[in-house]
C-alpha cells in the first residue's frame, strides 16, 4: 500500500478539510401522524440551543404534536439548514422554528416552505428581511446591550467620562445579534454609534479597541490579553457573552486587574449568572430560550387549528420575549433583577 | 514523484544540467533541504523585527513576548501530536476534538462526580490515549485513509463530547474549590518583566521529549522511515503496523495533555472550546515546514510555526488592524509554505 499523499492530494487536504466540515448533520426523521413542527437551531454545542429544544420538546408533547430537531454543525452553517428546511417540508411538517445561521442565505429555502404553506416562525435571530419569515420570537438584542451600556454609565457616575473601554465582540463579520448588542452598548453608555448598523468606525476617545473571541472562552481571554496590551488602563469591559467574559477575567487576574474593572455581559446562562453572583460580572441581561421555542410550538399549533399568524410586539418587527437585567448592584433608573431570580430563571 | 532523501542524510549534490550557474539558488537549495527549520526561523524573526518597528515597546516587550507564547501553548502542544502524525504521512483532523472531549472528561469526573484526582486525572488522559489508539488501528490495520478515519471520529468525539458534558461549561471558581490541580498549568511566575505559565514550560518540556524520541532513539528513526516510504520500511524489517499505531496512539496522549494545559489557560472547562484546534495545528505543523508527504520535518518548525501564528495574530492585534486581515496573513504563509517544501523537495535529477 502506497502511504505517500499525491502533490494534489496534500494540498486539497487542507481544502477539503475546510469544506468537509461543512458536510451536514441532520437528525432522522421521525414518522407519526398528526402535526409535525421542526425546530432547526444554528448548532447543538450551545445550552442556549439545547435549552431551546428542551422548551419546544415540552410544549409539543403537551400539546400532542411531534417535534423534530435539526441544527448545523458549526455557527454559519447554512447548508444544514436548508437541508434541514427541505426535509421538514418533505415530512410534510405544518410549521419551521428556526435560529438561522445566515440571515440572509437561508431566505430562498424559506420561501419555498412558505410556498408549500409551512408556517415559518425566525427564533432568537431575525431573518434579513425580517418579513421573510412569518413571525420572529427573539430576544431584543439592542435592548439587553442598552441595559448593561446604561448600567455601567450610571455605576461609573462622573468616571464614566473618562473611562477605558474595551470591547470583546463574537466574530468580525458583525452578525445581528453581535452587532446589535454592541451598538446597544454605546448607545446606552452614551456613545454616539457611527453608522447604523455597524460598530468599530466610533470615534470615541474611550474606546480602546475591539476584538473577537467567537463567543468562546479561549478567544475571550487571547482578545483581553491583546487589548490590555494596547491599553492597560482599561477599566470597562464588554463582552457579547458569558463565556467570553470568563475567559477575559481569566486575563484580568493574570495581570491583576480583576478587581478594579467593570465587565457586563449578556445571555443569562446558569454559569454567567453565578459569575454575576460571585463578582466576576457586574451585570448581564439575561435572555429567555425556553420561553421562545415553547411559544414558537404553540403558535404553529394555533395556527394549524385557526389559521392565526402570531403578531409582533406593539412599535417592533418581532415579538419581544423579553430581557432581564440581572445584577447584585442596582442602579436607580435601571430596572433589574437580583441574581437570586437570576438563577431561577436561567438555562444552561 | 522524486524520491526525496531521507532526514539526516547528506544532502544530495545537485547535479546534471546548471553548470552553467553553479549558483548560490543550489547552494540555498542544499542548504534548506538539510535544514529545512531555516525558513520558518527567518520568517519568525522578520515577524518580529516587522512588528517590533510597527507598534514599537508594546510588542516588543518580554511581557508581551511570553503573551505570545501562552496564547500559542495549546496550539504548539497539539501541533507536536500533529508533526508525528503527519511525519508518517498521516493526518489527524481529530486532534481538537481529542483535547476538548479529555479536558472534558477530566472536569466532570473531578468537579461533578467527586472523583479524586488521583483517578479522574489519568483516566483523562486514559480517553487521549483510547481515541488516538482506535485512530491507528484504523489506519493501519484495516488501511482506511487517515484522512476519512480522523474525519470520522473528529465527529464521533465531537459528539461524545456534547452528550457527555450536556454542552455545560463547568466554571472557573467551582474548579478552583473542587478540582485546583486541573488549573495547574495556568500557574504563572514573573521574570526580567516576562510572565510565564506552567503550560507554557510544560510545551516546552514535551517538545524536547519528542524530539529525543524521534532523533536519539531507534523508535523516531522508524518514525521518519515510515513516513518516508513505508514499503521500504517494511522491506527493511520496521513493523509498519506497529509503528502506526504507536504514532497515533502518542498524538491521542498528547492532545489529552493539551486538554490539561487548554484548563490551565481558560480556568472553566467549555466544551465549546478549541473548535479550530485541528485547523490550527496542520497550520503550525505546514508553516513549521513539515512536509505533508511525511518523512521530513521537526518539533523545533513546528513550535516555530505556531509562534508566527502567534507573533502575526498579536502584532496586527495590536497594531489595530481588522482581525480578517491576521486570517489573511496566516493564508498566505500556508501557501507560502507550502511552496517552499515542494522547492525543497525537488532534487535536479
Amino acid at each position: 500500500m502506497k502511504r505517500h499523499l499525491g502533490a494534489g492530494s496534500a494540498t486539497a487536504t487542507l481544502i477539503a478539510a475546510t469544506l468537509l466540515a461543512a458536510v451536514a448533520l441532520a437528525a432522522a426523521p421521525a414518522w407519526a401522524d398528526g402535526i409535525i413542527v421542526g425546530l432547526i437551531t444554528k448548532t447543538d454545542n450551545n445550552p442556549f440551543f439545547v435549552k431551546m429544544r428542551d422548551g419546544a420538546g415540552a410544549k409539543a408533547k403537551e400539546l400532542g404534536v411531534t417535534l423534530q430537531s435539526f441544527a448545523g454543525k458549526y455557527d454559519g452553517d447554512n447548508d444544514s439548514q436548508v437541508a434541514a428546511i427541505e426535509s421538514l417540508v418533505a415530512a410534510g411538517a405544518k410549521g419551521i422554528l428556526i435560529t438561522p445561521s445566515d440571515t440572509k442565505a437561508v431566505v430562498p429555502a424559506v420561501k419555498k416552505a412558505r410556498d408549500a404553506g409551512l408556517l415559518v416562525i425566525a427564533l432568537d435571530t431575525p431573518l434579513d428581511p425580517i418579513e421573510a419569515a412569518d413571525a420572529t420570537f427573539a430576544t431584543d438584542n439592542f435592548a439587553a446591550g442598552r441595559l448593561i451600556g446604561e448600567w455601567a454609565a450610571r455605576t461609573l457616575g462622573a468616571k464614566a467620562a473618562s473611562a477605558h473601554i474595551a470591547f470583546l465582540d463574537a466574530l468580525e463579520f458583525q452578525p445581528t445579534v453581535d452587532m446589535l448588542r454592541d451598538t446597544g452598548f454605546m448607545t446606552g453608555f452614551g456613545i454616539k454609534v457611527a453608522e447604523p448598523g455597524h460598530y468599530g468606525h466610533e470615534t470615541d476617545k474611550r474606546i480602546v479597541g475591539h476584538q473577537w473571541g467567537q463567543g468562546a472562552e479561549e478567544g475571550g481571554r487571547t482578545g483581553m490579553e491583546n487589548l490590555l496590551q494596547r491599553d492597560p488602563d482599561i477599566n470597562v469591559v464588554y463582552t457579547i457573552n458569558e463565556p467570553t467574559a470568563a475567559g477575559a477575567y481569566e486575563a484580568l487576574k493574570a495581570a491583576g486587574r480583576e478587581h478594579d474593572v467593570l465587565m457586563v455581559s449578556v445571555d443569562g446562562g446558569c454559569p454567567g449568572v453565578r459569575n454575576v453572583q460571585a463578582g466576576v460580572i457586574g451585570a448581564t441581561s439575561q435572555q429567555y430560550p425556553l420561553l421562545m421555542a415553547s411559544m414558537g410550538v404553540a403558535a404553529v399549533v394555533d395556527y394549524v387549528k385557526s389559521g392565526r399568524k402570531p403578531l409582533p410586539s406593539p412599535g417592533l418587527s418581532f415579538f419581544n420575549t423579553g430581557v432581564n437585567l440581572v445584577t447584585d448592584h442596582p442602579v436607580p433608573g435601571v430596572p433589574s433583577i437580583g441574581t437570586a431570580e437570576g438563577l431561577q430563571k436561567c438555562w444552561g | 514523484m522524486t524520491p526525496h532523501a531521507p532526514a539526516g542524510a547528506v544532502a544530495v549534490a545537485p547535479a546534471g544540467s546548471g553548470e552553467a550557474k553553479p549558483s548560490t539558488l543550489r547552494r540555498l537549495h542544499a542548504l534548506l533541504h538539510d535544514n529545512p527549520t531555516i525558513v520558518p526561523f527567518i520568517v519568525l524573526l522578520l515577524a518580529v523585527a516587522l512588528f517590533s518597528a510597527i507598534v514599537g515597546r508594546r510588542f516588543f516587550h518580554p511581557f508581551n513576548l511570553s503573551l505570545v507564547l501562552q496564547q500559542v501553548t495549546i496550539i504548539a502542544i497539539v501541533g507536536t501530536a500533529q508533526t508525528l502524525v503527519i511525519l508518517i504521512a498521516g493526518i489527524d483532523l481529530s486532534v481538537g476534538a481529542i483535547m476538548v472531549l479529555a479536558s472534558v472528561v477530566m472536569g466532570r469526573l473531578g468537579v461533578i462526580d467527586g472523583v479524586p484526582m488521583i483517578l479522574a486525572f489519568p483516566l483523562g488522559l486514559m480517553v487521549g490515549v483510547a481515541c488516538g489508539a482506535a485512530n491507528g488501528a484504523l489506519v493501519a490495520l484495516l488501511r482506511l485513509p487517515p484522512f476519512i478515519v480522523t474525519l470520522g471520529t473528529w465527529s464521533i468525539f465531537g459528539a461524545l463530547n456534547l452528550w457527555y458534558s450536556r454542552s455545560e461549561t463547568i466554571r472557573q471558581q467551582d474548579v478552583e474549590v473542587a478540582a485546583p490541580f486541573l488549573q495547574f498549568l495556568g500557574t504563572a511566575f514573573r521574570f526580567w518583566g516576562a510572565r510565564l505559565t506552567c503550560g507554557s514550560l510544560l510545551m516546552l518540556a514535551l517538545a524536547a521529549l519528542v524530539w529525543y524520541l524521534l532523533r536519539r532513539t531507534a523508535f523516531g528513526r522508524h518514525v521518519h522511515a515510515t513516513g518516508d516510504d513505508p514499503d521500504a520500511a517494511r522491506l527493511a524489517g520496521i513493523d509498519v503496523t506497529r509503528v502506526v499505531v504507536a504514532v497515533y496512539t502518542i498524538a491521542g496522549l498528547i492532545c489529552a495533555v493539551a486538554g490539561w494545559a487548554l484548563i490551565g489557560r481558560i480556568g472553566a472547562i467549555s466544551a465549546i472550546s478549541g473548535g479550530t484546534a485541528n485547523l490550527d495545528s496542520i497550520t503550525a505543523v505546514v508553516i513549521g515546514g513539515t512536509s505533508l508527504f511525511g518523512g521530513r520535518g521537526s518539533i523545533i518548525g513546528t513550535l516555530i510555526g505556531a509562534l508566527i501564528v502567534g507573533v502575526f495574530r498579536n502584532g496586527l492585534a495590536l497594531a489595530g488592524a481588522n482581525a480578517l486581515w491576521q486570517e489573511f496573513a496566516i493564508g498566505l504563509l500556508i501557501i507560502i509554505a507550502v511552496a517552499i517544501d515542494q522547492w525543497i523537495r525537488k532534487v535536479a535529477a
